[in-house]
């Protein structure tokens, strides 16, 4: 037999050496076929050159589909999540001490919960504060570009917080035909109308976004005002820290005959602004006070900085007067 | 649509009816051909918006009265009583009726600029009201609001420095009632109408009254003169606090009534309560099932947590009018509502009354049902909660089923316990205790105390329950109770009978054996229309 020209030994190393097989040789030497299959499929396959790729439709942000959040599947998986961690840690944090619920005792259906907004603590303790059976069918609007932004933040607010998304930098009709359809469908909705939260414990104007939903739904608006939660994770912070708060249901709301919206929204805020009053005084002293056009607004004095924390320090018994953070 | 209140006479085919008996129930066959059964009516329909028709009522009164809205004046002195925790009963889910007139009254009076408000519980000789008990009927907001500043209290029958004296009827009935009310430019009084009798003059001239003045109606004479007190053209109790109350209006105390109604849903249409309002032979599977659990479980329960389950039962009765103005007007348009809920249409008299008493009655709410109260359940209430004649006719039989424990409570019921011991071993005779007993518990210086500081009845609570019995005794020939504890039993003058069955027998030596027996099959509150 005629002797090879290189021995076997030299013509793999010389195989191996070749830039055009080096891939195959190191994947077959470093992993399984298993491995080879799951890196396969999660990498996205190269793209050929001069083939434009299909725009792939946007499933984040304000077109995110929360339809499968109010599933029951999903329903139940809230409530555990509800009961089981949320409101443990909410009491534990928050100790809240809810007043009012005894005026939602006529209240049949649907029911748009309106409340003031200091921090992200206010959602979960309003989940845990608004009484059965609106708490078990309620889904809340949140803001597309905070809470919708990726698909890992995507799911989780449909799933834990029962949150549809809302766009706050451009106008879209989306959220509120969801919105409607929602309590059409006997779903409650809890909306803060300030839009986002106070960055100095003062309210900011509500927008017409709870009255507009309530004037073409026919469902009600039912005022609510929330205190320390600020306290417990104030805007600008990550790490909650213990302290009381507050939440204080009033009346059903509907819009007067001819009302518009913007109306209906600063008497919406005024029903807010008179439960500060009542948890800051009493009921007595809150109805003497709106029927003499003196309680204390919910947005503060027209003020410098400073002034309007001062005001804010001051008006709640026990408080201590604070200098704001520089 | 509710079904109205009906008689069923009693056949073969007839399932066992349920009887109330204190914390717990029995199951009884009524001898067929000769046994009726009165039903109440069905719950009627409840006010749609509550609130809205309080705020209408307010401001649309009814009678000789200027809407609240015009009476309200700044700088002005404003009282607000209202029913203490004897009504409703059971107790109602919250928010109470009175929490939902009050918080409307009070936001005309806020609207008004009025600053100088009281609120009294009006409880007469009944215990004061607890701080839970006050926060359910008036509800947090207004508690927190008044009650600290010491502008919501329970009114005191016994304190000299807080009474008024007002003047005499022209019979000679002394009227003193509270100081600060009869003071004030304005009463606004709050009544729940749970039954006929509540409401009217009562309300102010016995609700805020002292013992001096309540004696005069609170007695065996009137008590046997009202046939029945639950019917206000008949009552001699309503005939006294009427004149009473024009001498409260002659010497200028401005009374502005507002009376509200309520339907009888008392265990609700949900929840194994709810079997407790249903007609026997409409039972489901599920409701057979649910009596049968219901019973053998309180069976075995001891007594205490049996008390304990029902007692903290609130009731889903919902406020089905509201009438509000001049107190005769008001009172006249509510009797109506009330009556139609409560009046059954009933012909002719029976020999034998039955009755199955249940855990509560006016005076033991989150208390004991003792001995004297189970008499004044039967004989005082039930019987009386009639129109035109009695059920039983005069010398019949009432067989009522209650256990009848040797039970008091020590803080609710002192003079009761003593009462028990040296009254009722004494004499039964309403006349003979009122002359020779009343005084020395009315004065005792121990109750009164207790009555002022505690949470006790006045010392002269328990003889009012027997006076409250005076027509009872008066109209039948005997009482006999079912299932009680025998001594008990017999230290209150009635026979004693281990089963219904043992009753009936007993019964036929009084009216015969063939007697016609016919069942109250109360609560939910029936009232009989009898023929």
């Amino acid at each position: 037999m005629r002797p090879m020209p290189i021995t076997r030994k030299q013509a793999t190393r010389l195989i191996k050496r070749l830039p055009v097989n080096r891939s195959v040789s190191t994947a077959s030497r470093t992993g399984s076929r298993v491995t080879r299959m799951a890196k396969a499929i999660v990498k996205a396959p190269s793209v050929p050159a001069g083939v434009d790729l299909l725009k792939k439709e946007k499933n984040v942000g304000s077109s995110y589909d929360t339809d499968w959040a109010r599933s029951y599947p999903a329903r139940v998986a809230r409530v555990l999540i509800l009961n089981g961690v949320l409101k443990p840690i909410i009491d534990l944090l928050a100790t809240p001490t809810i007043h009012g619920t005894d005026r939602l005792a006529d209240l049949e259906g649907p029911a748009i919960f309106a409340a003031n907004h200091h921090s992200h603590a206010d959602t979960p303790l309003m989940m845990t504060a608004i009484p059965e059976p609106w708490r078990n069918r309620l889904f809340i609007g949140a803001a597309a570009d905070y809470w919708f932004t990726n698909r890992v933040t995507s799911p989780i607010s449909a799933l834990v917080i029962g949150a549809i998304p809302v766009e706050r930098t451009k106008v879209s009709r989306k959220a509120i035909d969801q919105s409607l359809e929602l309590l059409a469908d006997e779903w409650s909705m809890l909306i803060f109308p300030e839009g986002a939260r106070s960055p100095d414990g003062w309210a900011r104007p509500f927008t017409s976004g709870a009255a507009f939903l309530s004037s073409h739904s026919g469902v009600p608006v039912v005022p609510v005002f929330l205190q320390g939660t600020n306290k417990v994770l104030p805007k600008g912070r990550n790490i909650p820290r213990p302290a009381a708060t507050t939440v204080v249901f009033g009346s059903p709301m509907y819009a007067n005959e001819g009302e518009d919206s913007r109306a209906f929204a600063a008497r919406i805020q005024e029903a807010v602004a008179a439960l500060g009053d009542e948890s800051a005084t009493d009921w007595w002293q809150a109805r003497r006070n709106a029927a003499s056009d003196t309680t204390p607004s919910l947005d503060g004095p027209d003020a410098v900085s400073w002034r309007r924390s001062w005001a804010r320090t001051s008006k709640a018994k026990g408080q201590r007067r604070s200098w704001p953070k520089v | 649509m509710p079904r109205p209140g009906f008689v069923l006479d009693v056949d073969r085919s007839t399932p066992p009816i349920l009887f109330h008996h204190g914390e717990g129930f029995r199951l009884e066959k009524l001898p067929p051909g000769r046994s009726r059964v009165i039903y109440p009516a069905e719950p009627i329909e409840a006010l749609k918006n509550p609130d809205g028709a309080i705020r209408d009522a307010l401001v649309n009164p009814i009678g000789d009265s200027e809407p609240l809205t015009a009476l309200l004046k700044p700088g002005m002195k404003l009282t607000i009583a209202f029913d203490d925790i004897s009504l409703p009963l059971p107790p109602m889910k919250r928010p109470d009726i009175r929490q939902r007139v009050i918080e409307a009254v009070l936001e005309l009076a806020a609207a008004a600029g009025v600053d100088d408000v009281m609120l009294i519980a009006a409880l007469a000789l009944h215990r004061r009201m607890t701080e839970d008990e006050l926060r359910h009927a008036v509800g947090d907001r207004v508690y927190d609001a008044f009650a600290p500043q010491g502008l919501l209290v329970n009114h005191d029958a016994e304190d000299p420095d807080n009474l008024l004296f007002i003047g005499e009827t022209e019979k000679g009935e002394e009227v003193e009632i509270n100081k600060r009310a009869a003071e004030s430019d304005l009463i606004i009084y709050v009544n729940i109408n749970l039954v006929s009798m509540d409401g009217g003059w009562k309300s102010t001239a016995t609700g805020l009254a002292s013992y001096r003045s309540l004696r005069h109606h609170h007695n065996p004479q009137t008590m046997r003169h009202s046939k029945s007190f639950m019917d206000q053209h008949k009552s001699e109790l309503h005939s006294a606090n009427w004149r009473m109350g024009k001498v409260l209006r002659d010497s200028g105390v401005k009374v502005f009534q507002i009376e509200t109604t309520m339907n009888n849903n008392v265990f609700g249409t949900e929840g194994p309560m709810s079997v407790l309002q249903k007609r026997e032979w409409e039972w489901s599977l599920k409701d057979r099932v649910t009596v049968a659990g219901m019973k053998t479980a309180l069976d075995h329960m001891p007594q205490r947590t049996r008390r304990s389950i029902f007692n903290s039962w609130q009731a889903p009765h919902a406020m089905t009018s509201v009438q509000a103005g001049e107190v005769e007007a008001v009172h006249k348009l509510t009797t109506e509502n009330v009556y139609a809920q409560h009046l059954v249409q009933v012909e002719g008299q029976t020999d034998i009354l039955t009755m199955g008493l249940p855990y509560i009655s006016p005076y033991n709410v989150n208390s004991i049902l003792n001995p004297i109260l189970v008499a004044c359940l039967g004989l005082g209430y039930f019987f009386n909660l009639y129109r035109g004649r009695p059920p039983v006719r005069e010398g019949g039989v009432v067989i009522m089923s209650h256990p009848t424990p040797w039970e008091f409570h020590p803080v609710h019921h002192p003079s009761y316990i003593d009462f028990f011991d040296q009254v009722l071993t004494q004499t039964h005779d309403p006349v003979v205790m009122s002359e020779q007993f009343e005084k020395s518990f009315a004065e005792d210086e121990w109750y009164r105390h207790l009555y002022r500081t505690s949470y006790a009845y006045h010392g002269v609570h328990p003889f009012y329950m027997w006076y409250w019995c005076s027509h009872a005794l008066e109209h039948v020939g005997q009482v006999i109770i079912v299932g009680g504890d025998v001594r008990a039993v017999r230290r209150l003058g009635f026979k004693p009978a281990s089963t219904l069955q043992d009753a009936l027998e007993m019964a036929s030596d009084v009216v015969g054996r063939d007697a016609t027996i016919t069942h109250l099959h109360n609560p939910p509150i029936l009232m009989a229309d009898v023929s």
